[in-house]
């Protein structure tokens, strides 16, 4: 590009033991799209935040207009045109369509009472509606719009600020095929007018489709920019993936034994279209790889019976399960440690004696009373033998290191003689130390006979821990592969979607 | 929490030494004894709305219910002459079966504790005010029962039965709330009712029971307060009472949002609101500055406590940020 408007020059960022963004430059001319992709986890979160003002830059210059500085302030990046439409939207449900467009910036009718003025906002907001061509009123509510429909609310409120860059964060991902082609439209118009757009995606296909350039991102660095000719599906997946991986791999001592766990035609709630059939060894860790939103996270809280299922069948060995409930898991030996601990896994100002005590009270207590001295008999034999760093076992959770904190919702589960384990991002936020420790663990599980499932977004850790991976793409299950077909390659191709059109057929 | 009932128990002692100086009539075994019987009336129910309270939710039905309660009890032994150990037994299964619907409409109709309970309170005190046709109900000339009343309003050693049996249920129910299975899944669900449910906790089992209990002692208080005031005038029996009881509770550390108080806690909150009732009398402050001094009292109370808490709090944040910036950030 001649002359760029926006432009970052060896943006550097690091957080406490992770290097998020080494010397990433990328410019940004206009009227230009530009595709930002990579795999979870590979910056383009914290890029954004960058460009948003919301985290500061270590080093680097941001460079608007020519006018370079270091960072940006929140009042800055809105004041030079930069407007995000994001992910989880961020209306007012309960508001109508112009308030939300107009928040904090309302037009007043004159006196004292500061009474909104309604005709002002419907003369402002109504124009910009029709720019975009949607097919709703100012004075819509928001709760009666579709998704869809919200996402070019979000660019409404983009553009009535006078946005010349619009940040899309995963804009397309709860759209259906009709809604996401009426996304493309826009960004051609919004193209057109000379409105910059960078569109952060996983749906390569769609990147094909809009962009004028692609960047890919991996591990915190510009690995490849392709223009517009070159932008081809695997050219991007070849950039996207390619690191060493290190093998985290232990052997298991024997081979697995029979399924112990079977899911037939399982529906969620989330992806109700699709049915998900898979089953699980004894002594087996069986990955579960997939993009952010794939729907793997409500494949285990319905196994596990925190979420009903909408339909299909749950054996365990052989014999149908019936889970109405979490209590009914656990009272078969299924568990989960879930994917957010703090808010499903623990009691964070609780103790740590208390929490993992807590599934399993009954076998502390004499005639409903509890017996702490064996409750905490039984906490410092884990703490112990997992490894857990606390002054005592009498310390509120809260205050413990993530590794630390999820060791205790492991140690929850352990005491209960576990006969299928499913661990969701069982490593998130979690120093190296304590990542291996709980692999280990993993393994050690899977060796006494207990069938484990690993839903994990960190590809080293899918790859360097499973014992077979199945992928998931959207609410369904698109591949299973086995140790010798294992590549970052072969579990991107899978967990990648063409785009809702594609990945329906 | 021992250091906040041990702030509460010091604050009734400086209230107290204050009025007993003032007033040394405060000490007198006469007042002491009528404190007392106070105590425990008032004290009953507030344990009720405490467990309430811990699971994040509130009961404000509970005066209307003592005129509800009041009324049917008198009706069974005036009029239907059935026996008083029955009657009895009708009206703690009546605040049970009004605890139990509490409960369902709140866990299994997801209404919010705040309606559901205020509905409770409108509809009780009407159904109380029709059953009597607005009039008062009252024992017959000359009808007594003597087992009842040696219960409920007599004294040994001059110490109120009211006190006494206050003081067996508190006991009862903190073994109940601190050292039972029961206690615990109680303080888990107010805390994080989702962690709960993910070690499978029936959490809505549970909630329900907190109403159940609330409704039992709520059947067993308006016993207690129709043999004390021996008629009943529905419209304002029992009035406001069940601000006592969430009065009681929060100065004792119950947070409305759930998951914290203990039952000494509610025990000396109950004395503590009894012990200013006392000092509003004693000190010749006009009665009905009564409301006003509680009020001022709780406020300054809770606000105290709330610092109390930032400080706390400001000091964990910084344990937790020295934590944090040894531990690698989630992506």
């Amino acid at each position: 590009m001649a002359h760029s408007l926006l432009r970052l020059i060896d943006i550097s960022k690091s957080y406490p033991g992770v290097r998020a963004l080494s010397r990433v430059s990328l410019s940004l001319g206009k009227g230009e799209v530009l595709g930002l992709i990579g795999e979870n986890g590979a910056g383009k979160s914290t890029l954004m935040k960058i460009l948003g003002g919301v985290v500061k830059p270590d080093q680097g210059t941001i460079e608007i207009d020519g006018a370079a500085r270091p960072s940006l302030t929140v009042s800055e990046s809105l004041n030079s045109g930069i407007a995000f439409v994001h992910q989880e939207l961020n209306l007012f449900d309960n508001l109508d369509a112009g308030a939300n467009v107009l928040i904090g910036r309302e037009p007043l009718l004159a006196g004292p009472l500061k009474l909104v003025d309604r005709k002002a906002t419907k003369r402002i907001v109504g124009p910009l509606l029709r720019r975009l061509n949607v097919d709703f009123d100012v004075d819509d509510l928001v709760s009666d719009l579709s998704l869809a429909q919200r996402q070019l609310l979000e660019i409404a409120k983009a553009l009535s600020l006078n946005a010349r860059v619009v940040i899309m964060d995963e804009p397309t991902s709860s759209l259906t095929s009709a809604e996401t082609d009426r996304l493309m439209r826009v960004i051609g118009e919004l193209k057109a007018d000379g409105v910059s757009i960078i569109f952060i995606t996983h749906r390569l296909n769609e990147v094909e489709r809009c962009a004028d350039r692609v960047v890919v991102l991996r591990d915190g660095s510009v690995v490849g920019e392709l223009g517009r000719d070159q932008i081809r599906r695997d050219a991007m997946i070849r950039l996207m993936i390619g690191r060493d991986l290190k093998s985290l791999y232990i052997p298991p001592k024997s081979p697995p034994g029979a399924n112990v766990l079977e899911v037939v035609g399982l529906r969620t709630l989330s992806h109700s279209g699709h049915a998900v059939s898979l089953s699980l060894r004894a002594g087996e860790i069986l990955g579960m790889a997939g993009l952010i939103g794939a729907g793997r996270t409500e494949l285990a809280r319905a196994v596990f019976g925190v979420d009903q299922a909408l339909g299909g069948e749950i054996r365990l060995n052989g014999a149908p399960l019936s889970i109405r409930s979490a209590k009914d898991a656990i009272a078969q030996g299924v568990y989960l440690v879930p994917e957010d601990r703090k808010r499903s896994g623990l009691v964070l100002e609780d103790s740590v004696a208390q929490n993992i005590s807590l599934p399993n009270i009954f076998s502390f207590a004499r005639y409903l009373l509890i017996d702490s001295g064996a409750e905490r008999k039984n906490a410092e034999r884990q703490r112990q033998s997992l490894n857990i760093k606390t002054a005592d076992v009498e310390t509120a959770v809260g205050t413990l290191s993530g590794g630390n904190q999820q060791k205790v919702v492991l140690a929850k589960w352990l005491s209960m003689r576990p006969k299928v384990m499913m661990f969701d991002e069982p490593t998130r936020g979690i120093d190296v130390g304590s990542k291996s420790e709980i692999y280990s663990l993993m393994r050690g599980l899977a060796d006494a006979g207990v069938a484990i499932l690993m839903i994990s977004s960190d590809m080293e850790e899918v790859i360097g821990v499973s014992d077979r991976i199945v992928v998931m793409q959207e609410g369904a299950i698109s591949g299973t592969l086995n140790r010798d077909e294992f590549s970052e390659e072969n579990v991107m191709r899978l967990a990648v979607a063409h785009g809702p059109e594609q990945s329906a057929a | 929490m021992l250091k906040k009932d041990l702030g509460l128990f010091l604050l009734i002692v400086v209230v107290g030494a204050v009025v007993a100086f003032l007033n040394p009539r405060f000490l007198s075994p006469v007042n002491l004894a009528n404190t007392a019987n106070l105590v425990g009336l008032f004290g009953l129910f507030s344990i009720g709305e405490g467990f309430v309270i811990i699971t994040g939710g509130i009961d404000l039905s509970i005066g209307s219910e003592f005129a509800l309660f009041g009324v049917v009890f008198v009706d069974l032994l005036v009029t239907y002459h059935v026996p008083w150990i029955l009657a009895v037994l009708i009206i703690i299964g009546f605040g049970v079966i009004l605890g139990w619907v509490h409960g369902f409409l709140v866990t299994r109709m997801n209404l919010q504790p705040f309606v559901v309970t205020l509905c409770g309170l409108l509809i009780y005190r009407g159904v109380a005010r029709w059953y009597t046709n607005d009039g008062t109900a009252g024992f017959e000339f000359g009808q007594t029962f003597p087992a009842l009343e040696w219960i409920t309003t007599g004294r040994s050693f001059g110490v109120p039965h009211t006190f006494v049996i206050f003081l067996f249920v508190a006991a009862i129910m903190a073994v109940l709330l601190h050292r039972s299975v029961f206690g615990r899944y109680l303080f888990a669900i107010g805390k994080n009712e989702e962690a709960a449910r993910f070690s499978g906790i029936a959490t809505k089992t549970i909630i329900v029971a907190a109403y159940v209990i609330c409704g039992a002692l709520a059947g067993v208080s308006s016993i207690f307060l129709t043999m004390y005031t021996r008629s009943i005038s529905p419209a304002s029996h029992g009035n406001f009472y069940e601000l006592y009881g969430i009065a009681a509770a929060v100065l004792g550390g119950c947070s409305l949002r759930g998951g914290e108080g203990s039952i000494l806690g509610i025990v000396l909150g109950a004395v503590l609101l009894q012990v200013l009732q006392n000092l509003v009398n004693l000190l010749g402050i006009p009665s009905s500055l009564n409301f006003a001094v509680m009020g001022t009292v709780i406020l300054i109370g809770v606000l105290a406590d709330q610092q109390l808490v930032r400080v706390r709090q400001a000091r964990a944040d910084r344990a937790k940020e020295s934590l944090r910036a040894t531990a690698p950030l989630a992506r």
